[in-house]
């Protein structure tokens, strides 16, 4: 969690926004995994955001659905992600890792094993869509216990209290969804999305970070002063996926967060 | 209402949801106390949907089980077919109050898919219905029901393009449209306020039957019977018996009849305690909380989740959970058509199978009440098709 809070001050007096990418664990190949978080991170990724593949991902579109389908045909799990994060720790990734994934695959790990483990392997907080604060105690209290981040979200249609709410119950970063509906790539960004942003902003001084259909960098150029952070996720997979082998996979990567990471600035 | 079953329930859901989920409970509460509600409702359950469904006292089927006496709740009475409508209609005038005219909705058999359409229809909102490739086939004249009564079908190829993936098609569907757009469930599962809303909707079918068994015996009857997909007709028909001595029987999809993890629909036998579709409940799951592939006869059960209400009444024990296979189900669908003159839908045979085992434990002059949620008409062609398969395979 202290790495997460540091990345994203160390933005702030920059007044740089931190670029948070989205890599589903497992996809194509667990193998390819620390590399394409290397990849990420040295293109200029300030957090990797590691999806936990589930079979039922309620809060993603094709593009992520497909990836982590993809992931779980090869047997990618949740401990096989915390190796994951092992190995790009042991490979000198220092960047700071969220896992993101939906509850059943957590629950099923076990909360206290999953956070105890997490933090041995590297992590820095949990990112589940499902989870909302009012189911969050016990999770938090775990995530508290680990000095784990852990996030929650405020959507376009949340009231003030609840986006209060969130924002004092995250640990790290608060998840900013852009939009209403699952992930994928979208063109444009909401014209109302400036003034949601100051909305999330008033409730309080938790980093925010912005994403669902953030692909291009006149995206994240355009959000530049409004937000602390934004994610990128199905664009990235889309261009990993678009790639024909595993040394195109990591240019796909480069490519894409180079190009993003320019406009943060 | 918490939206908590003992330690089932609860509200797992996007951000994006909670805000609608708060607002239709908060609608729901209010509608309760609105005299008019109630009145619209009442009339529509009686004017639209035929209400109140006669209760049949069976006279061969389960004679032979001990004397041992079998009634049925006639659901397959009401217009369209199955319970589903009485969910459906409630639903609707609910979303008429919120403003909403788009519904959408999932569908497994197409019973609740064809409620909807009705029921918008009637009331003049828009319906969209998703339901899995896999289901669309075998319920086929269900598909043209709904298209018929003016809703728009979208097929669902994802997962195992059953009702589970209809579910998740839905539900994407409305964290997209959560403004403008009810979902319109069709059981007693999902994130709160939905399992509690449809079984009170559903609630209707458990007072008119004990009041009709009452009047009709003078005494309850020794135990009352129905089949657990998501879990709608069951709940609705057990919810006036709780407070009764009075044995509690829900019959989930055993398929292929050899139990463990995979090849059946009975996440209350074979499952254990997770999250999906916004809900803490037993579920078919693999040692990494993957949801698992399931498989029944009947679509309306083909379900690896069910609602959490059953979840916890498993763990008190107020409701056992038996199951029926895929065969057993077949043979009660043959046998109360033949023998009685009633043909049920394959769910409700699965109900019908049940009881006769619950007959078959039963003391000699038992009576049993079995919930026959709908009728077998969508289900000939499968049903006639697994008939033929079961013969060439006994050759
Ligand atoms: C006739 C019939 N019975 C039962 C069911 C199962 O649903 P539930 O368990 O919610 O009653 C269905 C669902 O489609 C159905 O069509």
């Amino acid at each position: 969690m202290k790495r997460i809070e540091q990345t994203f001050t160390d933005n702030r007096t920059k007044d740089e926004t931190t670029l948070v990418a989205y890599i589903t664990s497992g996809y194509p190949l667990l193998g390819e995994t620390v590399g394409l978080i290397s990849a990420a991170v040295e293109a200029g990724a300030d957090v990797i955001e590691l999806g936990v593949p589930f079979s039922d991902p309620l809060g993603d579109g094709p593009v992520i659905q497909a990836t982590g389908q993809a992931a779980l045909d090869t047997g990618t799990t949740a401990a096989a992600t915390l190796d994951v994060v092992a190995e790009a720790r042991a490979a000198g990734v220092e960047a700071p890792i969220v896992l993101m994934g939906y509850c059943n695959p957590f629950l099923r790990y076990g909360l206290t094993q999953l956070y105890d483990d997490a933090r041995s392997a590297g992590v820095d907080g949990f990112v589940v869509p499902d989870l909302p604060v009012s189911e969050g105690a016990e999770w938090l209290a775990h995530a508290e216990a680990n000095e784990l981040g852990q996030t929650f979200f405020t959507a376009p249609g949340s009231s003030a209290e609840r986006i209060a709410a969130s924002a004092a119950a995250s640990r790290g970063f608060l998840y900013v969804l852009a939009a209403n509906g699952v992930t994928g790539v979208r063109k444009d960004l909401d014209p109302g999305l400036d003034a949601y942003l100051e909305r999330v902003r008033a409730a309080g001084d938790t980093p925010m970070a912005v994403g669902f259909g953030i692909s291009r960098p006149e995206h994240v150029a355009s959000l530049h002063g409004k937000t602390d952070g934004v994610i990128v996720g199905s664009a990235l997979l889309q261009a990993i996926g678009a790639a024909r082998d595993a040394a195109g996979r990591r240019q796909a990567v480069t490519g894409l967060i180079s190009s993003l990471k320019a406009a943060t600035r | 209402m918490n939206g908590r079953f003992g330690e089932y329930g609860g509200q797992f859901v996007a951000e994006t949801l909670v805000g609608p989920l708060q607002e239709l409970e908060e609608e729901y509460q209010k509608a309760l106390l609105d005299p008019e509600f109630t009145a619209e409702l009442d009339k529509l359950l009686k004017m639209f949907v035929g209400r109140p469904t006669p209760i049949t006292e069976l006279h061969r089927l389960g004679a032979t089980e001990n004397g041992v006496k079998l009634w049925l709740k006639r659901e397959d009475l009401t217009h369209t077919g199955a319970h589903k409508i009485n969910n459906s209609i409630g639903q609707a005038l609910l979303a008429r109050r919120l403003g909403k005219k788009q519904i959408i909705a999932e569908t497994g058999a197409g019973q609740h898919g064809v409620a909807v359409a009705a029921a918008c229809a009637y009331l003049g909102l828009e319906a969209t219905v998703y339901m899995g490739r896999v289901d669309a086939e075998r319920q086929a004249p269900n598909v043209q029901r709904m298209e018929l009564l003016g809703a728009r079908v979208e097929l669902v190829d994802l997962g195992t393009a059953t009702l589970k993936d209809a579910i998740n098609a839905a539900i994407r569907e409305w964290i997209a449209r959560p403004d403008t757009t009810h979902y319109l469930l069709g059981s007693v599962v999902g994130p709160h306020p939905f399992p509690t809303i449809v079984r009170n909707f559903q609630s209707v079918i458990g007072r008119e039957a004990r009041a009709q068994f009452l009047e009709e015996n003078d005494r309850l009857p020794d135990a009352v019977v129905a089949c657990v997909g998501g879990g709608s007709n069951a709940a609705g028909m057990f919810s006036a018996f709780l407070d009764d001595p009075v044995r509690l029987v829900g019959v989930q999809a055993a398929g292929e009849g050899k139990g463990g993890q995979c090849g059946h629909a009975a996440p209350l036998l074979y499952g254990d305690p997770g999250v999906l579709q916004g809900t803490r409940t037993y579920l078919l799951q693999d040692d990494d909380g993957q949801i698992q592939l399931t498989h029944s006869i009947a679509p309306g059960l083909d379900y690896a989740g069910v609602g959490p209400e059953h979840s916890h009444y498993k763990d008190t024990g107020k409701v056992e959970y038996i199951s029926a296979s895929d065969n057993e189900a077949l043979d009660a669908f043959v046998a109360l058509s033949s023998q009685e003159g009633i043909l049920p839908a394959l769910e409700s045979a699965h109900a019908v199978a049940g009881a006769l085992k619950v007959a078959r434990q039963c003391a000699p002059g038992s009576t049993v009440l079995v919930n026959l949620s709908g009728r077998g008409d969508k289900d000939l062609t499968s049903a006639m098709a697994a008939l033929k398969q079961r013969e060439e395979n006994a050759r």
